[in-house]
């Protein structure tokens, strides 16, 4: 039982270091969670008031819906998709999507950032159908 | 509570039939939310085939020159690289020697025009491809709605096998990143590149055809390259097929080469 000082300060020692990003965030930075994204929509994306779907589904589902055109269009030769308003749009995500979101670093990437995902989409899909420079 | 076995098998049934019902409740629920309001469509304006196949009329091209407009038209279109080092050549269209290119018609004293002319080879997508059966993710499919051998790099894991399985050597491996090999001001913004790590080949331009257009090369080739449906006897294709005599290659392998040549 002699070692009971040294077993209760390595514990402290042990707690300090393990709650230390709490503690950080707490007592310096004063808790506040980073800010949240807020996305930038282009004129052409403003004008046409809705997506493809609606604005809270494509929130929430954009990389399911996404997924969903991939295999429709690579794997059944499926290309056009049309939504519960009737309106039709070749499923491309260089051509149609980045046709309005044509700022990538201020539309994708902003929110991508935040939530730390890297999706690899841009390794082979154009961010700059439109020719601007990245 | 008194437990008795009568007891335990209805509980263990209710619990069973619960279990049962619980995949077909996930089936209808998003179905109900979302699934009726989607409409997936093939173009009005596409072209379709039970099976696209080509033929070549391998007379009308007399030298390389001749054939390089149709590959800087495949090329150029689907931002293929162009790498100097042979081994890390990306090829999707192009130019063979007769005897690479038809090696088991191995006649003597065969004309010397025939055997000198170049010949333009490219994937063949088989009815039989052993490609497809060599690849493990099934990234390189057969189309059952048009009977291209395409490829989904979504899938593709680079292992390498479906080159093996190819005997016409028609695709090739991104070794190194294929933007190196890309002239970044002649980039196809249309069309999406690939990455290091992919296996990639030529696809039947199903991108145009998905919206009512030849293929590159065919549109290319000043009508020295016809393109249709193998199944439909009133077909261009088929009309060609019948005037003319036309071999293919290495069809001794049973891989029922969909790219026929007039030599």
């Amino acid at each position: 039982m002699n070692d009971k000082k040294w077993i209760v300060l390595g514990l402290a020692v042990f707690l300090v270091l393990f709650l230390s990003p709490f503690l950080y965030n707490v007592l310096i930075k004063g808790a506040k969670a980073a800010p949240m994204p807020e996305v930038v929509l282009t004129e052409k994306a403003k004008a046409a008031k809705q997506c493809v779907m609606p604005t809270e589904f494509m929130r929430a589902n954009h990389m399911q819906l996404l997924d969903e055109w991939r295999l429709k269009v690579v794997r059944s030769g499926l290309r056009d998709f049309t939504n519960a308003e009737g309106k039709t749009f070749n499923m491309s995500l260089s051509n149609t999507c980045l046709d309005c979101h044509s700022n990538k670093a201020d539309f994708c990437d902003r929110c991508h950032n935040y939530a730390s995902v890297a999706p690899y989409c841009w390794d082979c899909h154009i961010q700059n159908p439109q020719g601007e420079t990245k | 509570m008194k437990s008795s076995r009568r007891r335990f098998i209805k509980l263990a049934g209710i619990a069973a039939l619960g279990l049962g019902a619980q995949p077909a409740i996930k089936a209808i629920a998003p179905a109900a939310e979302h699934g009726s309001q989607m409409q997936f469509t093939q173009s009005p304006n596409a072209l379709t085939a039970k099976q696209w196949a080509m033929v070549i009329d391998a007379r009308r091209f007399k030298t390389p020159a001749d054939l390089e407009p149709m590959i800087e038209a495949c090329h150029k279109l689907h931002n293929v690289p162009h790498f100097t080092e042979k081994r890390h050549e990306i090829k999707w269209i192009w130019e063979t020697h007769y005897h690479n290119a038809f090696p088991n018609v191995p006649n003597r004293f065969i004309s010397e025009e025939t055997e000198e002319r170049p010949y333009l080879v490219l994937c063949n997508h088989c009815q039989n491809p052993p490609c497809v059966r060599a690849c493990p993710t099934q990234a390189t499919f057969k189309r059952a709605s048009d009977g291209i051998v395409m490829m989904d790099m979504h899938r593709c894991i680079g292992c390498r096998f479906c080159m093996a399985a190819c005997p016409y050597g028609s695709r090739s491996f991104n070794f190194v990143d294929p933007l190196k090999g890309l002239v970044e001001s002649e980039i196809n913004l249309k069309y999406p590149r690939r990455m290091k790590g992919v296996v990639e080949k030529c696809t039947f331009c199903v991108e145009r055809l998905a919206e009512g257009q030849m293929p590159a090369c065919v549109e290319a080739s000043n009508g020295a390259i016809v393109f249709g449906d193998l199944e439909d006897p009133e077909s261009e294709v088929r009309q060609v097929l019948r005037e003319n005599f036309t071999i293919r290659r290495k069809q001794n392998l049973g891989t029922e080469p969909c790219v026929y040549y007039i030599v």
